[in-house]
């Protein structure tokens, strides 16, 4: 048995430094043995790559397909029927690409925030006391929830081009809009030779002069996309919502809240909370289901990269690019939503 | 005060007094803002649902009578279209007389689904089962033993070949997605590494361009003179995505495994190995059966993709089907109504599934 | 190596946490086979670290740990088929219970025996239910852990833990997470066993339980032994003024 210190002592030990770290190499040691598996798998790893590496070069020869980015120069040959910016089939691939870019952010950001205001509109729609109004919005969430978003994209279209009238007979909507097979067309700047103005669109055969046109493409990418995601959006919503304990709301009646204040004051800004992380990946999903307007037309960055693909034959360069222009989006949209996230955050100590 | 304690008897609660006016009261008319939506929706519905209704009903023509339709254009559906193309719509181009065979094969795979949702049928012989079941599925649908004609891999399609993607990506890449999460919380940074960057570069980028990736870049992979079918590097494709989904969604259940179990099977003896699948991996994996049932209604309506590298699964083969044929190529929109009520029945399904299933864990945890 | 016959032995034992804190301090502690010791102080004083040290749940830097004649190595050299040696030999009893929610009762006593010890199915129920009857609980053997009381939970922790046959049982303040009607029974169990023979280390703050079953009481604060003694000695002579401090806290109410 070992002597306690002495009666009334307060120091024994007093604290100091650790000592320096130890190694036992021995095979009963877990650290080596985790060392040992490590290196054997990235032996591994490094081995198929360069099998596949080897293969691709081999096949690439042996198909004559050149490989390396010098065709991104190259003469695009082919029209882009939407185009934020301007561009002639005499110019470079890389300027397609960009025309590409700008049309997937084109229908993404006005897609984020239409699916936004729809979806928190049926979320909050699920408490209402109003039991017509919680039962649309349950049927509307789980019916555009259970088809495939690609089938809604392809009715939207066929819904658009036989719904809407001809453009020498458009709809006109107050304000100067129209609305026919041409698109939908409306008053917009434009940038034009004494600079930008303000110009209305005017009906020219078959098309509009002046003013901005969304193509029916554009209509039907940009509808499936936000009543597809709104249903998600709703979900999510309804979650953060139900996620608020009800001893809050208790506390919030007991002080004398009435319910709209309830709802403003305590359970929303707790909801947001929850509400945040699931909604960014709605909209990282959002953004890459947009991909699929290649199987409508609408020439976004996977329609551009697609042609280009079938005209150079450069695959894995095509879809680098995509890959990289969608990680790139996805990333910022995280980050941004990140920020946003911490600052919702509750205080912690 | 007594000091005998007189038990009272327990009565029934007097019965309330409620019928349909009242809870009209209540739940449509409770206040004046309410009052109003309901109204709104009561005139909305009075003005839209007679014309949906007879559109779709009423002045709809039923039988593949193509001048009938046309008459009718605008002011009734065209069933017809679908009455006339069903089968091809619904099983792709594969041989009419032996048609019979995709469909049994489905029906196959629906049963062992079905079976394997069923807690009482959670037995040994299920696993055995599923592969005498998937080896009848493949032999009924290639063919070519037993006197039955092959049928080339390209010819399947339909409804029989979304069900047969779904139900492989998702059992491909349960065991995958497992792997990929146990690593991505391994402390060996190598391999940690590695799952990171695989979930993260899938998850960051859309399935279609993995697909392309499946379909373009695949064949350069692979050793020249290998050519893997279409559908199996499709089926590659998916898995991967699948797989990079689900991991994240275990690493969550995971992480939701309290730090003492761990401890406690320390303490016992068990080895690391034996306690991730013995202790954690059940509980991690029965928190997240809800996101798990999500994520397998994802792919299911994912398959749906691969339309666009012409591979024929319902969605496709409807475009097959329509595009292919002049006559009933106009009535586009009753063939994706047709096509969305399929997703939508099997979807819908599904995610009650999913619910009940939710109720059943949640029922088991309480006292 | 020597004829030491104690069950566990600190020798000059540090542990830090971190670079920073000095959680253990020079702890020189020797347990003879079958004594039974109880160790008390304030939180954050390191018991609870103390006896997570004998069966490896931590590791420590400096020093000299053997349990059950079996030396256990610094952090850095761990011999994993030694460690599971002597968990083999040591039971733990938890705080929090730590019983596997997803296997009834009888499965969550079998479990190590049929996968390390590899014994038949059948005789490692036998076992179990023996065990079970131990505790008297052998009725709820076909329940979930979920289903059962905070007693009964223990109760079931403490015969997993006795279904390995140890030779040394830690118990990391076992009552601590208890409703106070339920601590009786769990104290009971525990004194039973304490009648039979098992070395026995004990983080608690049941002082009546230390009185009544403990053959040493030790009084640890900011990481060191400060005191120990016979149980008597203890509560009626304490020497250092930590320890009176400490006990007027813990025996006022």
């Amino acid at each position: 048995m070992s002597s306690p210190p002495s009666p009334g002592s307060v120091v024994g030990s007093p604290a100091r430094k650790p000592p320096p770290r130890r190694r036992a190499w021995t095979w009963r040691n877990p650290n080596l043995r985790g060392w040992v598996y490590q290196a054997l798998a990235l032996l591994v790893l490094a081995g198929l790559i360069g099998w596949l590496a080897r293969n691709t070069h081999v096949n690439m020869a042996a198909r004559g397909i050149q490989s390396g980015w010098d065709f991104l120069l190259q003469t695009a040959g082919f029209d882009i029927g939407e185009r934020p910016i301007s561009f002639e089939s005499v110019d470079p691939y890389w300027r397609a690409f960009l025309v590409g870019l700008l049309n997937t952010l084109r229908v993404a950001v006005v897609g984020i925030v239409l699916s936004t205001l729809i979806g928190i509109a049926l979320g909050v729609s699920r408490f209402s006391h109003n039991a017509l109004l919680r039962g649309l919005s349950y049927g509307y969430v789980e019916t555009f929830r259970n088809v495939p978003i690609l089938v809604q994209l392809l009715l939207w279209y066929v819904l658009l081009l036989e719904g809407l009238p001809e453009a020498t007979e458009p709809l006109t909507l107050p304000g100067g809009w129209f609305l026919s097979k041409a698109g939908l067309a409306f008053p917009w700047w434009r940038n034009g030779a004494e600079g930008w103005q303000w110009s209305l669109p005017v009906p020219e055969g078959f098309a509009f002069e002046g003013g901005l046109t969304l193509s029916p493409e554009y209509l039907a990418v940009l509808f499936g996309l936000v009543f597809y995601t709104a249903a998600f959006i709703a979900e999510v919503v309804r979650g953060g919502i139900a996620a608020v304990p009800r001893g809050q709301v208790e506390a919030a009646q007991s002080i004398g809240l009435s319910g709209a204040q309830t709802t403003r004051l305590v359970i929303l800004p707790q909801a947001l909370r929850v509400i945040v992380p699931p909604l960014t990946n709605q909209y990282l999903n959002l953004t890459k289901n947009s991909s699929l307007a290649v199987a409508i037309g609408y020439p976004d960055v996977v329609s551009i990269a697609n042609t280009t693909l079938n005209q150079t034959g450069r695959a894995v360069e095509c879809i680098a690019i995509v890959m990289a222009v969608y990680l790139t989006t996805s990333l910022a949209t995280s980050a941004l939503m990140n920020a946003w996230n911490r600052r919702v955050a509750i205080k912690e100590r | 005060m007594a000091a005998v304690f007189d038990p009272i008897i327990a009565k029934p609660a007097p019965a309330r007094r409620s019928n349909a006016w009242r809870w009209a009261r209540r739940h449509l008319f409770g206040n004046p803002a309410s009052t109003l939506t309901t109204l709104a929706l009561l005139a909305l519905a009075v003005w839209l649902l007679p014309q949906a209704l007879s559109w779709a009903f009423t002045h709809a023509v039923w039988r593949a009578d193509e001048p009938a339709c046309q008459a009718a254009r605008g002011s009734g559906a065209c069933w017809g279209a679908v009455t006339e193309k069903h089968r091809l719509i619904v099983l792709g181009r594969y041989p009419f007389e032996a048609q019979w065979r995709p469909i049994a094969a489905t029906l196959l795979l629906f049963a062992l689904l079905m079976v394997s949702c069923v807690r009482a049928c959670w037995h040994w012989w299920l696993l055995p089962a599923w592969i005498a079941g998937l080896a009848v599925f493949f032999v009924l649908m290639g063919g070519g033993v037993f006197g039955l004609a092959r049928v080339r891999t390209d010819q399947w399609g339909g409804l029989p070949l979304t069900v047969m993607l779904a139900t492989f990506s998702i059992a491909l890449a349960f065991p995958i997605s497992i792997a990929v999460a146990l690593g991505r919380r391994s402390r060996l940074p190598a391999i940690s590494s590695l799952c990171v960057i695989y979930v993260e570069l899938i998850r960051g980028v859309p399935l279609i361009s993995v697909l392309f990736m499946a379909s373009f870049m695949f064949p350069l992979l692979l050793p020249p003179g290998t050519s893997p079918d279409v559908l199996l590097r499709v089926l590659v494709g998916i898995t991967l995505f699948a797989a990079a989904y689900m991991a994240e969604i275990v690493r969550a259940g995971l992480q939701s495994v309290p730090r003492g179990q761990i401890e406690a099977a320390a303490a016992v003896g068990l080895s690391p190995w034996q306690t991730q699948r013995l202790v954690v991996l059940p509980q991690a994996l029965a928190a997240v059966v809800p996101s798990l049932m999500n994520n397998f209604i994802s792919i299911f309506k994912d398959t749906s993709l691969i339309t666009i590298v012409s591979l024929y699964e319902l969605t496709g083969s409807l475009g097959l089907a329509l595009n292919g044929d002049p006559l009933w190529r106009p009535y586009k929109i009753e063939g994706y109504l047709f096509i969305s009520i399929i997703y939508f029945g099997i979807c819908f399904a599904m995610s009650r599934y999913s619910l009940w299933v939710e109720a059943q864990l949640a029922r088991g945890n309480r006292r | 190596m020597s004829t030491d016959d104690s069950a566990i032995r600190f020798d000059k034992v540090n542990k830090w946490y971190g670079r920073t804190f000095h959680v253990l301090r020079d702890i020189d502690l020797a347990v003879k086979r079958g004594e039974r010791i109880v160790i008390c102080g304030p939180s954050g004083s390191g018991k609870s670290t103390l006896i997570r040290c004998i069966n490896g749940l931590e590791a420590y830097q400096e020093g000299r740990l053997t349990v059950d004649g079996i030396t256990i190595g610094v952090e850095g050299e761990e011999d994993d088929l030694a460690m599971r040696r002597v968990r083999h030999g040591v039971g733990m009893v938890f705080q929090q219970f730590n019983l596997f929610p997803h296997l009834s009762v009888l499965q969550n006593l079998t479990l190590a025996p049929t996968h390390v010890g590899r014994e038949p199915k059948r005789q490692a129920e036998e076992r179990a239910l023996a065990q079970l009857e131990r505790v008297q609980i052998a009725d709820q053997a076909h329940k979930y852990p979920l289903q059962l009381s905070g007693g009964q939970q223990q109760r079931v922790a403490i015969a997993r833990a006795l279904c390995l046959q140890p030779k040394i049982m830690l118990f990391d303040e076992p009552t601590s997470a208890l409703d106070p009607e339920m601590i009786r029974e769990v104290l009971d169990v525990m004194i039973d066993l304490a009648g039979q023979g098992i070395t026995m280390v004990c983080v608690t703050h049941e002082m009546g339980f230390a009185r009544s079953v403990a053959d040493r009481v030790i009084f640890m604060d900011q990481g060191q032994i400060v005191e120990e003694n016979t149980p008597d000695a203890f509560f009626n002579a304490p020497k250092s003024e930590r320890t009176k401090a400490f006990l007027e806290k813990i025996l006022a109410h």
